[in-house]
């Protein structure tokens, strides 16, 4: 009874907060607190595959990518749509595709979730790491798929004036329901057959469990929200383009997920702010820099050498992020036992 | 198509296809030996590429450029190896992936940082590069060469595993590698040998890449090294023979599909990743390949 009382409190309490803050931060902070809801939607997903089920996967710029061009087809006008196709004409298809917002993004994650499906077909047959290389290969797919099939992608063009219906409403509100969809996954007995495969797939199978199955649901859930986050970031960014969705949005979030603690959902939002946080706060680093007198010349890509180097550091000294797999709720019952 | 048009292009395709196979056997001795994909193979080669350019920029002799390029990858490899993979033996394999893609990540950026994204051309020496004509055949020499000297190298690759004693060792790691330790091999000097031979060969295709398009950038690595980690897939990993066999049959493919059909040019990229499906769904241990998940865990 307690514990419901003070989920309940939780959750008011990030409804509250997601309400004054779309009503009273400045825009360019809340372009910030927007992000991170985005991407800890996408962080969750990509630790329910990679922490909890403990399948490395390198997938997330595909699945967000087709999640993108999903809701901004449905999104964008037809009338704007026939103008922004500059290369070919649209396939008929894409002018038909039109509905709200909340369609649009569910469409998306749906795509996401089906195309995870017939990945795993070949993928999971076989153990072992297959998943990375294969995943990792699936994210160039789509990048050449949208660049070679302009009457659906307009091309290296990209998609732009998408309407800019998600707010912090949307991403925040999308982002509580993941978070709780994730914890409600990660205590059921789904969430502990997925850590039995994790832990030592002979024994998961010995026990009745069966661990195709079991990958499958946690890649298709994953794919799911991140199909939909994806939706989310087309309509707030309102432009789209294939590169966008290159494999550093995938180290962004392979980094948060390593940070907070494979399996962790918490230390997944705990790492969301600081790696979020930390980007804008190193965008000086990609900058030129003038320190007492001496002059650096811009260096894009110093920010991506940092956070290798820390993922590297990571891996070697602390493998287990902040939380390890526990959640914070764990931490505080521990203490209290003591 | 002419025959002499079939005959070019099949000269490609053995060309592209030694290119697939050097980087290939990088990837399937490392997996063979650690069972770890080495992501950051592909950035080995794009490192040797890159060495191999700066001492032709420095006006170095060709060949001595390559071998320095080649030390150069070797070094990159063994530290790779010795920084990042060594300390987490033990460890579960997730860890390990996680540090190789940082490894691939930090030296793209590094190189990005260092030397800037723009593509930068690429000097061979003119006796590779001059065309030459037979029966109306047109070809740069370079072509003829790269096959030729990645089947020598081959041969040698053979013959260091299967007739040294690093190379029964190399195998025997593969197989078992807590009884070899047993045995009384040192297995951390026998998986540096494995590092620093698939790192040169890697550099190796690096320079034949920089030579066949004459340019490099940082990320030349990425795509080059995934279609080569198809390839060993392919030919069925652990086995260095099934790697050369993977990457020419991926070479060939690549070349003649797109000499037949040129509108499917765009997906050329694509076809590495389709064989690697269909090897998962209908033989998972490739043309060549033992079941190497079972014998070791």
């Amino acid at each position: 009874m307690n514990k419901i009382v003070r989920n309940l409190i939780l959750i008011a309490a990030v409804i509250a907060f997601i309400i004054f803050a779309q009503n009273t931060i400045e825009p360019y902070d809340l372009r910030i607190i927007n992000n991170i809801a985005i991407f800890l939607i996408l962080a969750l997903s990509y630790n329910l595959i990679n922490g909890v089920t403990g399948q490395f996967s390198l997938e997330p710029n595909g699945f967000i990518a087709i999640g993108a061009y999903f809701t901004a087809i449905m999104l964008i006008p037809t009338e704007t749509k026939v103008d922004m196709y500059a290369l070919v004409d649209p396939a008929p298809v894409i002018l038909q595709m039109h509905s709200s917002f909340l369609v649009a993004i569910i469409t998306g994650g749906i795509a996401a979730s089906f195309i995870a499906l017939l990945l795993s077909i070949p993928v999971f047959r076989v153990r072992g790491d297959y998943l990375a290389i294969v995943t990792l290969g699936f994210g160039f797919i789509i990048r050449i798929f949208a660049i070679n099939n302009p009457e659906y992608t307009n091309g290296a063009l990209g998609l732009n004036d998408i309407p800019q219906t998600a707010n912090l409403y949307w991403t925040g509100g999308i982002a509580l329901v993941a978070f709780i969809v994730m914890i409600h996954i990660i205590y059921s007995k789904f969430g502990r057959a997925m850590k039995s495969v994790r832990d030592d797939e002979d024994a998961a199978t010995a026990m009745g469990i069966n661990t195709f199955k079991m990958k499958t649901y946690a890649f298709m859930t994953s794919a799911f929200f991140e199909g939909v986050g994806g939706g989310l970031l087309a309509s707030y960014l309102s432009t789209i383009t294939p590169d966008q969705f290159s494999f550093l949005l995938t180290f962004q979030l392979l980094i948060i997920i390593v940070l907070g603690g494979l399996g962790s959902m918490s230390g997944t939002l705990v790492a969301t702010i600081l790696v979020m946080g930390g980007m804008e706060m190193l965008r000086f680093l990609d900058e030129e820099i003038n320190i007492f007198g001496l002059h650096f010349d811009a260096h894009p890509g110093m920010r991506m050498v940092v956070f290798s180097i820390l993922l590297i550091v990571m891996m070697l000294f602390a493998r287990k992020g902040l939380l390890g797999d526990r959640e914070l709720s764990d931490i505080f019952k521990r203490k209290k036992s003591r | 198509m002419t025959l002499q048009i079939f005959l070019q292009q099949l000269v490609n395709g053995a060309s592209l296809g030694s290119m697939y196979a050097l980087i290939a056997i990088g990837y399937t001795m490392v997996y063979g030996v650690l069972r770890l994909i080495n992501f950051a193979h592909g950035d080995i080669m794009m490192v040797g590429a890159f060495l191999t350019y700066f001492a032709l920029e420095a006006s170095m002799p060709f060949e001595l450029s390559v071998l320095v390029g080649i030390a150069g990858a070797i070094i990159i490899g063994i530290l790779t190896d010795k920084i990042a993979y060594k300390p987490l033996r033990s460890a579960p394999k997730i860890s390990l992936l996680i540090t190789a893609i940082g490894i691939s990540f930090f030296l793209e950026n590094l190189f990005t940082v260092l030397f800037g994204s723009t593509p930068k051309p690429f000097h061979a020496p003119e006796y590779l590069t001059k065309i030459f004509q037979i029966h109306g055949i047109y070809l740069p020499i370079s072509v003829i060469i790269i096959p030729i000297v990645t089947v020598a190298i081959l041969a040698g690759v053979l013959w260091i595993l299967f007739k040294t004693k690093q190379g029964i060792a190399i195998r025997a790691l593969a197989f078992d590698i807590e009884t070899v330790k047993l045995m009384g091999v040192n297995a951390d000097k026998i998986i540096m040998i494995v590092f620093a031979m698939g790192s040169a060969l890697a550099a190796l295709g690096g320079v034949f890449y920089a030579i066949s398009y004459p340019s490099i950038d940082p990320l030349m690595g990425i795509i080059v090294g995934l279609k080569a980690f198809a390839a060993a897939v392919l030919g069925g990993i652990g086995s260095v023979t099934g790697a050369v066999l993977g990457g020419f049959i991926l070479g060939f493919t690549e070349i003649f599909v797109v000499a037949m059909f040129p509108d499917l040019g765009g997906y050329k990229d694509a076809f590495a990743f389709f064989f690697l499906i269909l090897v998962l769904l209908f033989k998972p241990t490739g043309l060549m390949g033992q079941d190497l998940e079972r014998g070791r865990f």
